[in-house]
Protein backbone atom coordinates (compact mmCIF):
# COMPACT_ATOMS: atom_id res chain seq x y z
CA UNK A 1 0.00 0.00 0.00
CA UNK A 2 1.44 3.40 -0.94
CA UNK A 3 2.12 6.01 1.70
CA UNK A 4 -0.83 8.06 2.81
CA UNK A 5 -0.91 11.75 2.12
CA UNK A 6 -1.52 14.27 4.86
CA UNK A 7 -5.20 14.58 3.97
CA UNK A 8 -5.69 10.82 3.84
CA UNK A 9 -4.07 10.37 7.24
CA UNK A 10 -6.19 13.15 8.69
CA UNK A 11 -9.38 11.62 7.30
CA UNK A 12 -8.28 8.24 8.66
CA UNK A 13 -8.06 9.75 12.14
CA UNK A 14 -11.50 11.30 11.76
CA UNK A 15 -12.96 8.05 10.49
CA UNK A 16 -11.57 6.13 13.46
CA UNK A 17 -12.90 8.70 15.92
CA UNK A 18 -16.38 8.47 14.40
CA UNK A 19 -17.59 5.69 16.71
CA UNK A 20 -16.90 7.52 19.95
CA UNK A 21 -19.54 9.48 21.86
CA UNK A 22 -19.22 13.26 21.48
CA UNK A 23 -17.18 13.88 24.61
CA UNK A 24 -14.77 10.99 24.21
CA UNK A 25 -14.27 11.96 20.59
CA UNK A 26 -13.30 15.46 21.59
CA UNK A 27 -10.77 14.17 24.13
CA UNK A 28 -9.27 11.49 21.91
CA UNK A 29 -8.96 13.80 18.90
CA UNK A 30 -6.30 15.79 20.75
CA UNK A 31 -4.14 12.69 21.17
CA UNK A 32 -3.97 11.74 17.51
CA UNK A 33 -2.12 13.73 14.92
CA UNK A 34 -0.42 13.73 11.56
CA UNK A 35 3.27 14.47 11.84
CA UNK A 36 4.24 17.86 10.54
CA UNK A 37 7.89 18.89 10.48
CA UNK A 38 6.92 22.53 10.49
CA UNK A 39 5.48 22.30 13.99
CA UNK A 40 8.27 23.10 16.42
CA UNK A 41 6.52 22.36 19.67
CA UNK A 42 4.52 19.21 20.01
CA UNK A 43 1.97 20.78 22.35
CA UNK A 44 0.57 22.62 19.35
CA UNK A 45 -0.44 19.38 17.67
CA UNK A 46 -0.71 16.66 20.32
CA UNK A 47 -1.82 16.36 23.92
CA UNK A 48 -0.05 13.86 26.13
CA UNK A 49 0.27 12.72 29.73
CA UNK A 50 -3.46 13.06 30.35
CA UNK A 51 -5.88 10.74 32.08
CA UNK A 52 -7.12 7.95 29.82
CA UNK A 53 -10.78 8.06 28.80
CA UNK A 54 -12.79 5.67 31.00
CA UNK A 55 -14.11 2.76 29.01
CA UNK A 56 -11.42 2.71 26.37
CA UNK A 57 -8.79 -0.01 26.38
CA UNK A 58 -5.61 1.77 27.35
CA UNK A 59 -2.30 -0.04 27.38
CA UNK A 60 -0.78 1.95 30.24
CA UNK A 61 0.63 0.81 33.57
CA UNK A 62 0.56 2.36 37.04
CA UNK A 63 2.94 4.34 39.22
CA UNK A 64 3.99 1.16 41.05
CA UNK A 65 4.95 -0.36 37.70
CA UNK A 66 7.03 2.72 36.95
CA UNK A 67 8.89 2.62 40.23
CA UNK A 68 9.21 -1.03 41.18
CA UNK A 69 9.20 -2.45 37.68
CA UNK A 70 11.28 0.14 35.89
CA UNK A 71 13.54 2.29 38.01
CA UNK A 72 14.16 0.47 41.30
CA UNK A 73 13.50 -3.15 40.36
CA UNK A 74 16.71 -3.76 38.38
CA UNK A 75 19.00 -2.60 41.24
CA UNK A 76 20.18 -6.12 41.86
CA UNK A 77 21.70 -6.12 45.33
CA UNK A 78 18.76 -4.44 47.03
CA UNK A 79 15.59 -6.17 48.08
CA UNK A 80 12.48 -4.48 46.74
CA UNK A 81 9.45 -5.17 48.90
CA UNK A 82 6.12 -4.99 47.11
CA UNK A 83 4.33 -3.58 50.13
CA UNK A 84 0.65 -4.43 49.92
CA UNK A 85 -1.40 -7.27 48.46
CA UNK A 86 0.49 -10.10 46.84
CA UNK A 87 -0.69 -9.77 43.25
CA UNK A 88 1.11 -6.61 42.09
CA UNK A 89 4.52 -8.10 42.82
CA UNK A 90 3.77 -11.65 41.82
CA UNK A 91 2.25 -10.97 38.42
CA UNK A 92 5.04 -8.57 37.46
CA UNK A 93 7.85 -10.72 38.80
CA UNK A 94 10.84 -11.18 36.49
CA UNK A 95 8.80 -10.23 33.43
CA UNK A 96 11.06 -7.46 32.25
CA UNK A 97 14.18 -9.54 31.65
CA UNK A 98 16.66 -7.05 33.03
CA UNK A 99 19.68 -9.31 33.18
CA UNK A 100 22.23 -9.21 35.96
CA UNK A 101 25.29 -11.02 37.21
CA UNK A 102 25.15 -12.62 40.65
CA UNK A 103 23.67 -15.49 42.60
CA UNK A 104 19.95 -14.94 42.98
CA UNK A 105 18.82 -15.32 46.57
CA UNK A 106 22.36 -14.89 47.95
CA UNK A 107 23.76 -11.54 46.86
CA UNK A 108 21.34 -10.52 44.12
CA UNK A 109 17.56 -10.53 44.22
CA UNK A 110 16.40 -9.30 40.81
CA UNK A 111 14.00 -12.06 39.84
CA UNK A 112 12.61 -12.74 43.32
CA UNK A 113 9.36 -11.41 44.68
CA UNK A 114 9.24 -10.00 48.19
CA UNK A 115 5.81 -8.95 49.39
CA UNK A 116 4.10 -8.14 52.63
CA UNK A 117 1.00 -10.02 51.38
CA UNK A 118 -1.64 -7.72 52.89
CA UNK A 119 -4.68 -9.35 54.45
CA UNK A 120 -7.91 -7.82 55.70
CA UNK A 121 -6.49 -7.26 59.19
CA UNK A 122 -3.55 -5.29 57.78
CA UNK A 123 -5.93 -2.95 56.01
CA UNK A 124 -8.01 -2.52 59.17
CA UNK A 125 -5.21 -2.22 61.73
CA UNK A 126 -2.44 -0.87 59.48
CA UNK A 127 0.54 -2.70 58.03
CA UNK A 128 3.47 -0.95 59.67
CA UNK A 129 4.10 -3.73 62.19
CA UNK A 130 4.06 -6.27 59.42
CA UNK A 131 6.55 -4.21 57.42
CA UNK A 132 8.90 -3.99 60.40
CA UNK A 133 8.65 -7.75 60.90
CA UNK A 134 9.22 -8.33 57.20
CA UNK A 135 12.41 -6.28 57.25
CA UNK A 136 13.64 -8.28 60.26
CA UNK A 137 12.94 -11.51 58.41
CA UNK A 138 14.77 -10.26 55.32
CA UNK A 139 17.80 -9.40 57.40
CA UNK A 140 17.82 -12.92 58.89
CA UNK A 141 17.22 -14.80 55.66
CA UNK A 142 19.17 -12.63 53.19
CA UNK A 143 21.94 -10.98 55.19
CA UNK A 144 23.96 -10.10 52.07
CA UNK A 145 21.41 -7.60 50.79
CA UNK A 146 22.85 -4.12 50.49
CA UNK A 147 19.62 -2.27 51.15
CA UNK A 148 15.86 -2.44 50.96
CA UNK A 149 13.24 -0.41 49.16
CA UNK A 150 9.60 -0.35 50.20
CA UNK A 151 7.50 -0.08 47.04
CA UNK A 152 3.99 0.96 48.07
CA UNK A 153 0.98 -0.56 46.41
CA UNK A 154 -2.39 1.23 46.35
CA UNK A 155 -3.72 0.34 49.84
CA UNK A 156 -0.70 1.85 51.62
CA UNK A 157 -1.64 5.34 50.52
CA UNK A 158 -5.34 4.74 51.09
CA UNK A 159 -4.99 3.60 54.71
CA UNK A 160 -2.22 6.11 55.47
CA UNK A 161 0.56 3.84 56.70
CA UNK A 162 3.75 5.58 57.79
CA UNK A 163 6.32 3.59 55.84
CA UNK A 164 8.84 6.42 56.18
CA UNK A 165 8.96 6.04 59.95
CA UNK A 166 9.42 2.26 59.74
CA UNK A 167 12.14 2.66 57.10
CA UNK A 168 14.02 5.24 59.14
CA UNK A 169 13.88 3.19 62.35
CA UNK A 170 14.91 -0.05 60.67
CA UNK A 171 17.56 1.69 58.58
CA UNK A 172 19.16 3.01 61.74
CA UNK A 173 18.85 -0.38 63.46
CA UNK A 174 20.59 -2.31 60.67
CA UNK A 175 22.74 0.57 59.40
CA UNK A 176 21.47 0.04 55.86
CA UNK A 177 19.83 2.09 53.18
CA UNK A 178 16.10 1.53 53.48
CA UNK A 179 14.12 3.59 51.00
CA UNK A 180 10.38 4.15 51.34
CA UNK A 181 8.87 4.83 47.91
CA UNK A 182 5.42 6.40 47.75
CA UNK A 183 4.57 4.92 44.38
CA UNK A 184 0.97 3.86 45.06
CA UNK A 185 -0.55 2.73 41.80
CA UNK A 186 -3.37 5.25 41.77
CA UNK A 187 -0.98 8.19 41.65
CA UNK A 188 -0.75 9.98 38.33
CA UNK A 189 -2.14 8.89 34.99
CA UNK A 190 0.41 6.27 34.02
CA UNK A 191 3.73 4.70 35.01
CA UNK A 192 5.40 7.99 34.16
CA UNK A 193 4.68 9.48 37.57
CA UNK A 194 6.12 6.32 39.11
CA UNK A 195 9.42 7.07 37.37
CA UNK A 196 9.34 10.58 38.78
CA UNK A 197 8.54 9.39 42.31
CA UNK A 198 11.28 6.76 42.11
CA UNK A 199 13.77 9.38 40.91
CA UNK A 200 12.81 11.61 43.80
CA UNK A 201 13.24 8.72 46.23
CA UNK A 202 16.72 8.09 44.84
CA UNK A 203 17.49 11.76 45.31
CA UNK A 204 16.18 11.92 48.86
CA UNK A 205 17.29 8.60 50.28
CA UNK A 206 20.24 7.19 48.35
CA UNK A 207 22.14 9.56 46.10
CA UNK A 208 23.87 11.76 48.63
CA UNK A 209 25.23 8.98 50.87
CA UNK A 210 28.84 9.51 49.84
CA UNK A 211 28.90 13.27 49.62
CA UNK A 212 32.10 14.52 51.25
CA UNK A 213 33.74 11.10 50.97
CA UNK A 214 36.73 11.36 48.62
CA UNK A 215 38.08 7.84 48.96
CA UNK A 216 36.78 6.91 45.52
CA UNK A 217 39.54 7.67 43.02
CA UNK A 218 37.87 9.31 40.06
CA UNK A 219 39.40 9.76 36.61
CA UNK A 220 38.64 12.47 34.03
CA UNK A 221 36.90 9.82 31.93
CA UNK A 222 34.25 8.67 34.39
CA UNK A 223 30.73 8.40 33.03
CA UNK A 224 27.48 6.83 34.20
CA UNK A 225 24.90 5.11 32.01
CA UNK A 226 21.46 6.32 33.06
CA UNK A 227 18.18 4.89 31.84
CA UNK A 228 19.48 1.63 30.45
CA UNK A 229 17.66 -1.29 32.02
CA UNK A 230 19.77 -4.06 30.55
CA UNK A 231 16.85 -5.76 28.87
CA UNK A 232 18.27 -8.90 27.34
CA UNK A 233 21.75 -7.48 28.06
CA UNK A 234 21.31 -4.04 26.45
CA UNK A 235 23.48 -2.17 28.93
CA UNK A 236 26.34 -4.61 28.49
CA UNK A 237 26.44 -4.18 24.72
CA UNK A 238 26.39 -0.40 25.23
CA UNK A 239 28.98 -0.44 27.96
CA UNK A 240 31.65 -2.23 25.94
CA UNK A 241 31.51 0.48 23.26
CA UNK A 242 31.99 3.22 25.85
CA UNK A 243 34.82 1.33 27.48
CA UNK A 244 36.52 0.66 24.15
CA UNK A 245 36.59 4.36 23.39
CA UNK A 246 38.45 4.94 26.64
CA UNK A 247 35.73 5.96 29.07
CA UNK A 248 35.24 4.39 32.46
CA UNK A 249 31.66 3.41 33.22
CA UNK A 250 31.23 3.92 36.95
CA UNK A 251 27.52 3.16 37.23
CA UNK A 252 24.70 1.50 35.37
CA UNK A 253 21.25 2.83 36.18
CA UNK A 254 19.63 0.63 36.77
CA UNK A 255 20.03 -2.56 34.71
CA UNK A 256 22.65 -4.76 36.42
CA UNK A 257 23.22 -1.82 38.78
CA UNK A 258 23.96 -1.78 42.49
CA UNK A 259 23.33 0.65 45.29
CA UNK A 260 27.08 1.26 45.54
CA UNK A 261 27.17 2.37 41.91
CA UNK A 262 24.27 4.68 42.56
CA UNK A 263 26.04 6.30 45.48
CA UNK A 264 29.16 6.81 43.34
CA UNK A 265 27.31 8.44 40.46
CA UNK A 266 27.72 12.01 41.82
CA UNK A 267 31.50 11.55 41.28
CA UNK A 268 31.28 11.05 37.50
CA UNK A 269 32.09 13.70 34.90
CA UNK A 270 29.19 13.09 32.52
CA UNK A 271 25.84 11.38 32.75
CA UNK A 272 24.79 9.51 29.63
CA UNK A 273 21.03 9.37 29.41
CA UNK A 274 19.42 6.69 27.29
CA UNK A 275 15.84 6.62 28.50
CA UNK A 276 15.05 10.31 28.82
CA UNK A 277 11.54 9.75 30.12
CA UNK A 278 12.38 7.70 33.19
CA UNK A 279 15.67 9.23 34.32
CA UNK A 280 15.71 12.88 33.23
CA UNK A 281 14.57 13.98 36.68
CA UNK A 282 17.61 12.60 38.47
CA UNK A 283 19.92 13.85 35.70
CA UNK A 284 18.59 17.36 36.14
CA UNK A 285 19.02 17.04 39.89
CA UNK A 286 22.63 15.91 39.56
CA UNK A 287 23.31 18.75 37.14
CA UNK A 288 21.99 21.23 39.65
CA UNK A 289 23.53 19.78 42.80
CA UNK A 290 26.82 18.35 41.55
CA UNK A 291 27.28 20.22 38.29
CA UNK A 292 27.38 17.04 36.21
CA UNK A 293 26.25 17.70 32.63
CA UNK A 294 24.03 15.13 30.96
CA UNK A 295 23.39 14.25 27.35
CA UNK A 296 20.92 12.03 25.62
CA UNK A 297 22.25 9.36 23.32
CA UNK A 298 20.84 6.61 21.13
CA UNK A 299 22.47 3.22 20.68
CA UNK A 300 19.96 1.69 18.26
CA UNK A 301 21.37 1.12 14.78
CA UNK A 302 24.81 2.06 13.38
CA UNK A 303 23.87 5.55 12.13
CA UNK A 304 22.63 6.68 15.52
CA UNK A 305 25.43 4.90 17.40
CA UNK A 306 28.00 6.72 15.28
CA UNK A 307 26.28 10.04 15.92
CA UNK A 308 26.01 9.35 19.64
CA UNK A 309 29.60 8.17 20.07
CA UNK A 310 30.86 11.39 18.46
CA UNK A 311 28.47 13.48 20.55
CA UNK A 312 29.71 11.81 23.74
CA UNK A 313 33.36 12.14 22.68
CA UNK A 314 32.90 15.89 22.15
CA UNK A 315 32.71 16.27 25.92
CA UNK A 316 36.20 14.88 26.35
CA UNK A 317 39.73 15.39 25.05
CA UNK A 318 41.33 14.16 21.82
CA UNK A 319 42.15 10.78 23.31
CA UNK A 320 38.47 9.94 23.62
CA UNK A 321 37.64 11.49 20.25
CA UNK A 322 40.23 9.22 18.64
CA UNK A 323 38.79 6.36 20.66
CA UNK A 324 35.34 7.02 19.26
CA UNK A 325 36.64 7.01 15.68
CA UNK A 326 38.55 3.82 16.42
CA UNK A 327 35.42 2.10 17.73
CA UNK A 328 33.35 3.22 14.74
CA UNK A 329 36.04 1.99 12.32
CA UNK A 330 36.45 -1.27 14.19
CA UNK A 331 32.81 -2.26 13.95
CA UNK A 332 32.27 -0.88 10.45
CA UNK A 333 32.92 -4.21 8.73
CA UNK A 334 30.72 -6.03 11.19
CA UNK A 335 27.61 -3.87 10.85
CA UNK A 336 28.09 -3.38 7.12
CA UNK A 337 27.89 -7.15 6.74
CA UNK A 338 24.64 -7.16 8.72
CA UNK A 339 23.16 -4.43 6.55
CA UNK A 340 24.32 -6.14 3.35
CA UNK A 341 22.70 -9.36 4.43
CA UNK A 342 19.37 -8.13 5.75
CA UNK A 343 18.69 -4.90 3.91
CA UNK A 344 17.72 -6.60 0.64
CA UNK A 345 15.28 -8.79 2.58
CA UNK A 346 13.70 -5.92 4.51
CA UNK A 347 13.98 -2.97 2.12
CA UNK A 348 10.83 -0.87 1.84
CA UNK A 349 8.89 -2.64 4.59
CA UNK A 350 6.68 -0.42 6.72
CA UNK A 351 6.54 -0.54 10.49
CA UNK A 352 4.10 0.73 13.08
CA UNK A 353 5.25 1.14 16.66
CA UNK A 354 3.45 1.66 19.91
CA UNK A 355 5.64 1.33 22.95
CA UNK A 356 6.79 3.39 25.90
CA UNK A 357 9.78 5.30 27.16
CA UNK A 358 12.41 5.96 24.53
CA UNK A 359 11.68 3.35 21.88
CA UNK A 360 8.99 5.08 19.81
CA UNK A 361 11.66 7.47 18.57
CA UNK A 362 14.97 5.74 19.29
CA UNK A 363 14.46 2.62 17.18
CA UNK A 364 13.44 4.58 14.07
CA UNK A 365 17.11 4.97 13.12
CA UNK A 366 17.73 1.25 13.40
CA UNK A 367 14.79 0.48 11.09
CA UNK A 368 15.99 3.07 8.61
CA UNK A 369 19.43 1.49 8.56
CA UNK A 370 17.71 -1.67 7.37
CA UNK A 371 15.83 0.24 4.68
CA UNK A 372 12.53 0.07 6.56
CA UNK A 373 10.19 2.94 7.19
CA UNK A 374 8.30 3.75 10.37
CA UNK A 375 4.83 4.92 9.35
CA UNK A 376 3.24 5.31 12.75
CA UNK A 377 4.51 5.71 16.27
CA UNK A 378 3.20 6.56 19.69
CA UNK A 379 3.95 6.58 23.39
CA UNK A 380 2.02 4.93 26.15
CA UNK A 381 3.06 7.50 28.69
CA UNK A 382 5.23 10.08 26.93
CA UNK A 383 5.08 13.76 27.73
CA UNK A 384 5.30 16.75 25.43
CA UNK A 385 9.09 16.78 25.51
CA UNK A 386 9.10 13.22 24.13
CA UNK A 387 6.88 14.26 21.23
CA UNK A 388 9.09 17.32 20.61
CA UNK A 389 11.92 14.92 19.99
CA UNK A 390 9.80 12.52 17.95
CA UNK A 391 8.50 15.00 15.39
CA UNK A 392 12.01 15.46 14.00
CA UNK A 393 12.67 11.74 13.77
CA UNK A 394 9.48 10.73 12.00
CA UNK A 395 8.69 11.21 8.32
CA UNK A 396 6.26 13.92 7.28
CA UNK A 397 2.57 13.00 7.22
CA UNK A 398 3.05 9.87 9.34
CA UNK A 399 0.69 8.97 12.13
CA UNK A 400 1.43 9.86 15.74
CA UNK A 401 -0.85 8.54 18.45
CA UNK A 402 -0.65 9.12 22.19
CA UNK A 403 -2.03 6.59 24.68
CA UNK A 404 -3.72 4.84 21.76
CA UNK A 405 -6.69 2.66 22.65
CA UNK A 406 -7.01 -0.95 21.58
CA UNK A 407 -9.76 -0.06 19.13
CA UNK A 408 -7.94 2.87 17.52
CA UNK A 409 -4.75 0.91 17.10
CA UNK A 410 -6.57 -1.94 15.38
CA UNK A 411 -8.38 0.42 13.02
CA UNK A 412 -5.18 2.27 12.17
CA UNK A 413 -3.48 -1.00 11.37
CA UNK A 414 -6.37 -2.13 9.16
CA UNK A 415 -6.10 1.04 7.11
CA UNK A 416 -2.37 1.70 7.08
CA UNK A 417 -1.56 -1.99 6.53
CA UNK A 418 2.00 -2.01 7.88
CA UNK A 419 4.30 -4.97 7.22
CA UNK A 420 5.38 -5.18 10.84
CA UNK A 421 4.09 -3.99 14.18
CA UNK A 422 6.18 -3.45 17.28
CA UNK A 423 4.22 -3.19 20.52
CA UNK A 424 3.53 -5.07 23.73
CA UNK A 425 2.36 -8.54 24.65
CA UNK A 426 -1.28 -7.48 24.99
CA UNK A 427 -1.32 -6.41 21.34
CA UNK A 428 0.75 -9.27 20.02
CA UNK A 429 -1.86 -11.97 19.52
CA UNK A 430 -4.54 -9.66 18.14
CA UNK A 431 -2.27 -8.60 15.31
CA UNK A 432 -0.79 -12.01 14.73
CA UNK A 433 -4.32 -13.37 14.30
CA UNK A 434 -4.92 -10.58 11.81
CA UNK A 435 -1.98 -12.02 9.89
CA UNK A 436 0.48 -9.21 10.52
CA UNK A 437 4.03 -9.96 11.64
CA UNK A 438 4.58 -8.67 15.17
CA UNK A 439 7.51 -8.08 17.49
CA UNK A 440 7.00 -7.53 21.20
CA UNK A 441 9.20 -4.47 21.66
CA UNK A 442 8.97 -4.11 25.45
CA UNK A 443 11.45 -6.84 26.24
CA UNK A 444 12.58 -7.52 22.67
CA UNK A 445 10.28 -10.53 22.27
CA UNK A 446 12.45 -12.64 24.60
CA UNK A 447 15.49 -11.88 22.45
CA UNK A 448 18.05 -9.07 22.69
CA UNK A 449 20.20 -7.18 23.32
CA UNK A 450 19.25 -4.57 20.72
CA UNK A 451 21.62 -1.79 21.84
CA UNK A 452 25.06 -1.27 20.37
CA UNK A 453 26.63 -2.85 17.30
CA UNK A 454 26.24 -6.35 18.70
CA UNK A 455 22.62 -5.64 19.40
CA UNK A 456 22.01 -4.33 15.90
CA UNK A 457 22.97 -7.70 14.41
CA UNK A 458 20.40 -9.38 16.64
CA UNK A 459 17.81 -6.72 15.88
CA UNK A 460 18.24 -7.21 12.13
CA UNK A 461 18.06 -10.97 12.44
CA UNK A 462 14.91 -10.79 14.58
CA UNK A 463 13.13 -8.44 12.21
CA UNK A 464 14.00 -10.65 9.24
CA UNK A 465 13.00 -13.78 11.14
CA UNK A 466 9.59 -12.29 11.92
CA UNK A 467 8.83 -10.55 8.63
CA UNK A 468 10.00 -13.26 6.27
CA UNK A 469 8.65 -16.15 8.30
CA UNK A 470 6.87 -18.63 6.02
CA UNK A 471 4.01 -18.92 8.52
CA UNK A 472 2.43 -15.68 7.30
CA UNK A 473 1.56 -17.28 3.96
CA UNK A 474 -0.32 -20.01 5.85
CA UNK A 475 -2.66 -17.72 7.74
CA UNK A 476 -5.52 -18.86 5.51
CA UNK A 477 -6.12 -22.49 6.45
CA UNK A 478 -5.70 -25.11 3.70
CA UNK A 479 -9.42 -25.99 3.49
CA UNK A 480 -10.30 -22.35 2.83
CA UNK A 481 -7.65 -22.15 0.19
CA UNK A 482 -8.88 -25.25 -1.63
CA UNK A 483 -12.44 -23.96 -1.40
CA UNK A 484 -11.36 -20.82 -3.18
CA UNK A 485 -9.68 -22.78 -5.92
CA UNK A 486 -12.70 -25.08 -6.17
CA UNK A 487 -14.98 -22.09 -6.42
CA UNK A 488 -12.80 -20.68 -9.11
CA UNK A 489 -12.83 -24.00 -10.97
CA UNK A 490 -16.64 -24.17 -10.76
CA UNK A 491 -16.95 -20.77 -12.37
CA UNK B 1 4.27 29.51 42.95
CA UNK B 2 5.89 26.65 41.13
CA UNK B 3 9.49 25.57 41.60
CA UNK B 4 11.29 26.21 38.38
CA UNK B 5 14.60 24.69 37.40
CA UNK B 6 16.66 26.93 35.18
CA UNK B 7 19.50 25.45 33.18
CA UNK B 8 21.44 26.19 30.05
CA UNK B 9 20.77 24.23 26.89
CA UNK B 10 23.34 23.18 24.29
CA UNK B 11 23.19 26.61 22.61
CA UNK B 12 23.78 28.45 25.89
CA UNK B 13 20.20 29.74 26.14
CA UNK B 14 18.44 29.52 29.47
CA UNK B 15 15.73 26.88 29.77
CA UNK B 16 12.76 27.29 32.05
CA UNK B 17 11.58 23.91 33.33
CA UNK B 18 8.59 23.15 35.55
CA UNK B 19 8.55 19.40 36.20
CA UNK B 20 5.01 19.25 37.51
CA UNK B 21 3.58 21.22 34.59
CA UNK B 22 5.64 19.37 32.01
CA UNK B 23 6.74 22.74 30.78
CA UNK B 24 10.14 23.33 29.28
CA UNK B 25 10.90 26.35 27.16
CA UNK B 26 13.64 28.84 26.43
CA UNK B 27 13.65 32.17 28.20
CA UNK B 28 13.29 34.91 25.59
CA UNK B 29 13.45 37.98 27.79
CA UNK B 30 14.56 38.86 31.30
CA UNK B 31 13.65 42.20 32.84
CA UNK B 32 16.80 42.56 34.92
CA UNK B 33 19.92 40.74 33.80
CA UNK B 34 22.95 42.68 34.98
CA UNK B 35 26.14 42.06 36.93
CA UNK B 36 24.36 42.93 40.17
CA UNK B 37 20.99 41.27 39.93
CA UNK B 38 18.88 38.84 37.94
CA UNK B 39 15.11 38.49 37.82
CA UNK B 40 11.93 40.51 37.42
CA UNK B 41 9.42 39.65 34.72
CA UNK B 42 10.50 36.77 32.54
CA UNK B 43 8.95 35.83 29.22
CA UNK B 44 9.41 32.32 27.91
CA UNK B 45 9.11 30.80 24.46
CA UNK B 46 5.40 29.96 24.64
CA UNK B 47 4.59 33.62 25.44
CA UNK B 48 3.74 33.23 29.11
CA UNK B 49 5.15 35.67 31.67
CA UNK B 50 6.56 34.75 35.07
CA UNK B 51 7.83 36.89 37.89
CA UNK B 52 10.55 36.60 40.47
CA UNK B 53 11.93 39.29 42.75
CA UNK B 54 15.38 40.20 41.39
CA UNK B 55 18.11 38.14 43.02
CA UNK B 56 21.39 39.75 43.91
CA UNK B 57 24.04 38.65 43.17
CA UNK B 58 22.82 36.72 40.08
CA UNK B 59 22.43 32.97 40.67
CA UNK B 60 24.64 30.41 38.97
CA UNK B 61 22.82 28.00 36.70
CA UNK B 62 21.48 25.33 36.88
CA UNK B 63 19.41 26.22 39.89
CA UNK B 64 15.86 25.89 41.21
CA UNK B 65 13.89 29.05 41.97
CA UNK B 66 10.33 29.81 42.94
CA UNK B 67 8.45 31.90 40.40
CA UNK B 68 5.09 33.61 40.46
CA UNK B 69 2.68 33.66 37.57
CA UNK B 70 2.58 37.20 36.27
Amino acid sequence: MPDLTREETQSLIEEVLEVYPEKAKEIRAKHLTVNDHEVEQSKKCITSNRKSVPGTMTIRGCAYAGSKGVVWGPIKDMIHISHGPVGCGQYSRAGRRNYYVGTTGINTFGTMNFTSDFQEKDIVFGGDKKLAKLIDEIETLFPLNKGITVQSECPIGLIGDDIEAVSKAKGAEYNKTIVPVRCEGFRGVSQSLGHHIANDAVRDWALGKRDGDDTFKSTPYDVAILGDYNIGGDAWSSRILLEEMGLRVVAQWSGDGTIAEMELTPKVKLNLLHCYRSMNYISRHMEEKYGIPWIEYNFFGPTKIEESLRKIADFFDDKIKEGAERVIAKYKGEYQAVIDKYRPRLEGKRVMLYVGGLRPRHVIGAYEDLGMEVVGTGYEFGHNDDYDRTIKEMGNATLIYDDVTGYEFEEFVKKVKPDLIGSGIKEKYIFQKMGIPFRQMHSWDYSGPYHGYDGFAIFARDMDMTLNNPCWSNITPPWRKSEDTQALAAE
Amino acid sequence: MPSVMIRKNENGELLFYVAKKDLEDVIVSIETDTQESWGGSIIIGDGSTWYIDPISPPPTFPTTLRFKRA
